[in-house]
């Protein structure tokens, strides 16, 4: 049978790989050709001159809309300040409700995927940490897990604990943002305050810890960048007891604010099933009444060890996003205390220099730290043959790697399941018959982060 | 190897499933590509698999590994009810890169399978908008496609009006609901 070929499995894998595949280069034999660069230069009023690679902007191309001699059109986006990264929807108006609207995205495309093909195992973690750039080191955890799944490996308690501990943290900084900012389009904008400086104490933190405030980059594959510091366990007590007053301060402003009541309750309800059916996980999921969260479905670091318990709505509106939202911060800072409680002591990286690199001492003084150096380095983790899928619980909600290897130092092919991609797909159907000022409410509950969701 | 959905889909299909693969913990089941929407909507209508999520479709280019053929998509599902995940490979081959679209299944599949055709040229029949997504309508060619050269850049800036996503059928709704008078 033909298709017997094409499953990857070790031995039955070619011994010879016909098209050559270099570091940081495509194959040669390349089919495909580029369109040949066009010279056309035109000077822009006030004598600037441009040059338009192909495609001159023509005025007939804007408007060939047929609709738009009787309905309001009305773009929101790529750029603008209620949409919280770049992205489009362009908007059918019939006095203020919306009778179409089409979402565009892609703005942020960067090729994570691709990149990543032409990047050792250990050199993907800076790109995941801008996928979801509001909580930069769950996409760590996410990337590092699935590549320690693919090796077979099990990192230290130490370093789970500490990977549960800073994801948690990162959580509650996700929720911060998203809710921050949601109220600010609401009109509320002492909230956003309140979120942004327990934010930016967070962000201190794992300056401490990684050296970047935002990107962290600080999951390795097999364990950590390097152990925390002296005196993390008081810092991360000490914002166990300031975090707790900035979502009680927002929770006494808002939870039975009479203005945000009107403006979110009933607004963008989405039923369990659709939602489902949607392919919508994290906490608007749950906000819809289905309680599946992958730290409680699929423990993994010890999250079945840890008392807590995962907040579920009943209408799915952007009111119970909120709820959700916020009794998942306070569940969080439960987990948070409880995997500091027992922190255990020893090592945050695998015994096994061909996927930790080895102390810098060993490096500098021995010929086999040095060897296993310079061989990790330049040639990568040796990755065995095969294909993992490997998920977490992301800020906003399953984040999964699928991850396809051909053996060797770099991934054959990388994916991501971006939790907002799928639940930002049903926005045009969802928008139809609702208000535009509606529009910033869904948008913000829904927690749409470009970086995620275009990759 | 033999797992409840292993013995469930051997049950239904029999020797319809090309390869079935139990590693690492996870269940890969091969299909071909004419049977894939069947095995694919029995996954999810069964009610002892109960596949109520479809989390991800993706592809792979094989190309630099000399397989035949070409391409594979990959459907990740899960079940809600009891905890199961599975991965369900086609392959694909380069000359006819045409899957049965799976968005009468589950509504999820849109943009995962618009994603594919946008990345690697795989067009899923009867998908109801089977148009690019990431990458500018005027992009040429398939960007993770193993043959597409990493350091291309194209500089695109035609605006989109989206309109070609509006059917025939809706535009008619649109003007039926519209409360004041349309012009014809």
């Amino acid at each position: 049978m033909v298709f017997k070929d094409a499953a990857l499995t070790p031995e039955e894998m070619p011994k010879t790989t016909p098209v050559p595949r270099q570091h940081g280069r495509m194959p040669t034999g390349v089919s495909w050709r580029p369109l040949e660069p066009t010279t056309d230069k035109t000077v822009l009023p006030g004598g600037r001159a441009v040059h338009l690679d192909r495609f001159p902007v023509e005025e007939e191309a804007l408007e060939t809309d047929p609709l738009v001699e009787d309905l309001m059109v009305l773009n929101i986006g790529p750029s603008h300040p209620a949409m919280h990264g770049t992205f489009r929807i362009k908007l059918w108006l019939d006095g203020e409700t919306i009778v179409k609207a089409i979402p565009e995205i892609g703005y942020l495309h960067r090729c994570f995927e691709k990149m990543s093909e032409s990047h050792r195992w250990q050199e993907v973690f800076p790109y995941t940490d801008r996928l979801n750039y509001m909580s930069p080191f769950l996409n760590n955890v996410g990337y590092a897990m699935a590549v320690e799944k693919l090796l077979g490996i099990e990192i230290p308690p130490r370093a789970q604990r500490i990977r549960v501990i800073l994801g948690e943290l990162s959580r509650i900084m996700d929720h911060f943002v998203c809710v921050g900012t949601n109220l600010v389009d609401l009109g509320a904008l002492t909230n956003f305050w309140y979120f942004f400086r327990g934010r930016e104490e967070i962000y201190s933190l794992l300056e401490h810890v990684s050296g970047a405030r935002m990107m962290v980059a600080y999951g390795r594959i097999g364990g950590l960048m390097r152990d925390v510091h002296d005196g993390f366990e008081d810092e991360v007590r000490a914002l166990l007891v300031s975090l707790p007053r900035y979502i009680d301060d927002v929770d006494k402003l808002i939870t039975n604010n009479r203005i945000f009541i009107d403006r979110a309750r009933g607004v963008h309800a989405i039923g369990p099933e659709e939602a489902v059916d949607w392919g919508w996980t994290g906490p608007c999921l749950r906000a819809a009444g289905v309680p599946y969260d992958v730290r409680k479905a699929h423990p993994y670091y010890g999250y079945d060890q840890f008392d807590w318990q995962v907040p579920v709505g009943t209408t799915g509106d952007v009111y119970d996003r909120y709820l959700v939202r916020m009794e998942e911060m306070r569940q969080s800072l439960s987990i948070v205390e409880q995997a500091l409680d027992d922190l255990p002591a020893g090592p945050v990286n695998v015994d096994d220099w061909g996927i930790s690199p080895p102390p810098k001492d060993r490096v500098y003084n021995t010929i086999e730290g040095m060897v296993a150096h310079f061989k990790l380095t330049f040639e990568g983790i040796q990755a065995p043959v095969g294909e993992v899928y490997s998920y977490t619980e992301g800020g906003n909600g399953e984040l999964g790697f699928y991850i396809v290897s051909d053996g060797g130092g770099t991934p054959y092919r990388i994916h991501c399941r971006a939790p907002c991609f799928a639940i930002y797909q049903n926005i045009g159907p969802t928008l139809e018959g609702c208000m535009l000022s509606d529009i910033v409410a869904i948008l913000g509950s829904l927690n749409v982060i470009a970086g995620e969701l275009d990759r | 190897m033999a797992g409840p959905v292993a013995e469930n889909l051997r049950r239904r299909f029999g020797d319809d499933l090309q390869r079935v693969i139990d590693e690492r913990g996870e269940l890969t089941v091969w299909v071909d590509r004419s049977r894939v929407h069947e095995v694919l909507e029995h996954c999810k209508r069964d009610p002892e698999l109960a596949f109520s999520f479809c989390m991800d479709v993706t592809a792979v280019d094989y190309l630099p590994l000399g397989v035949t053929p070409r391409f594979a998509v990959v459907y990740h599902l899960y079940s809600l009810a009891t905890g199961h995940r599975i991965r369900i490979k086609t392959g694909v081959p380069e000359d006819d890169p045409v899957v049965d679209t799976a968005v009468d299944v589950w509504k999820s599949t849109d943009w995962f399978e618009r994603e594919v055709y946008d990345m690697f040229g795989i067009r899923f029949e009867g998908h109801p908008n089977m148009k690019r997504i990431l990458c500018h309508q005027d992009f040429q060619g398939h960007a993770l496609r193993k043959d597409y050269p990493a350091d291309l850049r194209w500089k695109l800036m035609r605006p989109d009006d989206l309109v070609d996503e509006i059917s025939a059928d809706e535009m008619k709704r649109i003007r039926a609901r519209v409360t004041r008078p349309i012009s014809e």
